[in-house]
């Protein structure tokens, strides 16, 4: 395994949110009674099933518990022994699957503030990101300016898998919000569950929601480049998160040769799609997804034509790798001092 | 370069194209408007018949959703995988700096002028009080 570097930036980790009543203290009176007299339970989606081998290393799952739950066990398992500067957390809380768009927004700000209060102001190593209301533009956009306010918060954070293609104009306040506050937007695996988690329907086992996240990106990646998302927001970033990255070259190689038969439909994008996602797109590490030969590594990064595209990632407390074997063999010092470092400031302006 | 005499004005009406072959190579010219075009009628990208594709216009953006659309009839369409290529100039718009077809000048030229030559009319009887269309390459 290539050697890591101190001073790394871990752009995605899982801050668990223990149950439903952890945000009772950062809800209004209203919710909160609203919570306790309807009986609502732990909004549990079934993108990481809790013992699903998947969402917790052996050695990070606690004994009691969610996976992720505890700051000590964080510091203990990543924080320190990676020797970060900085890790961006990332909650992945059900609270996208909500349709009533008040209460989701409630839901939204409450885990916002939980973040702030039990997680960035007990370590100064972690950032977080804007978990927004999807189900309105308008609220998705005040909690965005809200929580801005704050430096610590350096992202916002989308399901790959919501209620409509991300390319959609009505989503555009949202990322012109995000462009104008130095916000990349986190687009991260997963779905509400509001629509069926592949593009042909239900499947029957877990793995097949996980393996399917792939496509979904690369749809997503379809709607933001052919919508013209990044012609509108030329300076909006987008991060690809647990997305895997295999498949980015071939996905690319088809889009472009379809694109140039097309081009007439869609004649704002005026360039390859390779060069839009070279200047507005990234990719966590983990799950790094493709052969352990250091051969097929480098003809990947060849492939990307770009050293600048992956950002560093644990993806914890999730089962992706072993010890602290994170990064794949056959990364060079200056490629492993660019995904740690440099690229994740690059993309994240907030980070200071 | 030579010049081809390659039809009596009135068998090139606007609207209408005509394929030939000279030394060699696969030609079409094109009536549009009252202009003349002259193209390879082979597709840079994988040798279509590029020539026999649909005449289209530009549409072109720069905010997402509003389109402007020029150049009507001048855009040709392969036939194949549907690349745009401009007739005046030969390029492409999915890729212009690395697929172009060729492009030959065309034009009318009085019968006159054209029996004085030198120009090349295999194929067309010159007469002096018709008028022609001549392409060069
Ligand atoms: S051969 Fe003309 S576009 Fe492919």
């Amino acid at each position: 395994m290539a050697s890591l570097i101190a001073g790394g930036v871990d752009c995605d980790v899982h801050p668990a949110v223990p149950h439903l009543t952890s945000l009772l203290p950062y809800l209004s009176d209203y919710w909160r009674d609203q919570v306790t007299t309807r009986g609502m339970v732990d909004l549990v989606s079934q993108s990481y099933p809790r013992n699903s081998p998947i969402v917790a290393r052996p050695d990070w799952r606690p004994e009691t518990g969610k996976p992720g739950e505890s700051l000590e066990d964080m510091q203990r398992h990543v924080l320190d022994p990676f020797q970060l500067s900085y890790a961006i957390c990332n909650p992945l809380y059900g609270v996208q699957m909500v349709f009533s768009e008040d209460l989701q927004a409630a839901f939204c700000r409450a885990l916002n503030d939980w973040l702030v209060k039990e997680w960035l102001d007990r370590d100064p190593r972690l950032r977080g990101s804007i978990v927004i209301p999807t189900q309105s533009i308008d609220k998705a956009v005040a909690e965005i300016e809200r929580c801005a306010q704050d430096r610590r918060f350096v992202q916002v954070l989308m399901l790959v898998m919501g209620d409509t293609p991300l390319g959609k104009r009505a989503l555009w306040p949202i990322y012109e919000a995000a462009e104008r506050l130095n916000l990349p937007i986190g687009i991260h695996a997963g779905s509400a569950y509001h629509n069926p988690p592949t593009a042909v329907g239900w499947g029957s086992y877990h793995i097949e929601d996980y393996v399917g996240q792939a496509q979904a990106f690369q749809t997503q990646l379809t709607s933001l480049i052919v919508e013209g998302v990044f012609v509108k927001y030329p300076r909006l970033k987008m991060v690809m998160l647990e997305s895997g990255v295999s498949w980015i070259s071939p996905f690319l190689w088809r889009l472009h040769k379809f694109w140039r038969g097309v081009r007439m439909e869609t004649p704002w994008v005026d360039r390859a799609s390779l060069e839009i996602v070279r200047s507005n797109i990234r990719f966590s590490l983990q799950p790094f997804d493709a052969p352990p030969e250091p051969e097929t590594l480098i003809r990947l990064f060849d492939h990307m034509q770009s050293d600048e595209l992956v950002l560093f990632s644990t993806d914890y407390p999730h089962w992706q790798f072993d010890g602290q074997d994170a990064l794949p063999e056959g990364l060079s010092p200056d490629l492993v001092r660019k995904i740690m470092i440099d690229n994740p400031h690059a993309t994240y302006p907030r980070l200071m | 370069m030579a010049r081809h005499v390659i039809a009596p004005v009135d068998e090139l009406p606007p609207g209408t194209r005509k394929f030939l072959e000279i030394d060699g190579r696969p030609i079409a010219v094109f009536n549009i408007k009252g202009e003349y075009f002259g193209l390879m009628n082979r597709c840079p990208h994988q040798g279509a018949a590029l020539c026999e594709g649909p005449l289209i216009g530009l549409a072109q953006s720069s905010d997402p959703g509003e389109i402007e659309y020029t150049k009507l009839g001048e855009i040709i369409r392969c036939p194949w995988h549907g690349w745009e290529f401009d007739i005046r100039t030969g390029q492409s718009y999915c890729d212009p700096r690395r697929f172009r077809v060729k492009a030959y000048a065309a034009h009318v030229e009085p019968g006159a002028s054209v029996v004085k030559g030198p120009y090349v009319a295999e194929t067309v009887t010159v007469k002096v009080e018709s008028d022609y269309v001549v392409v060069e390459l």
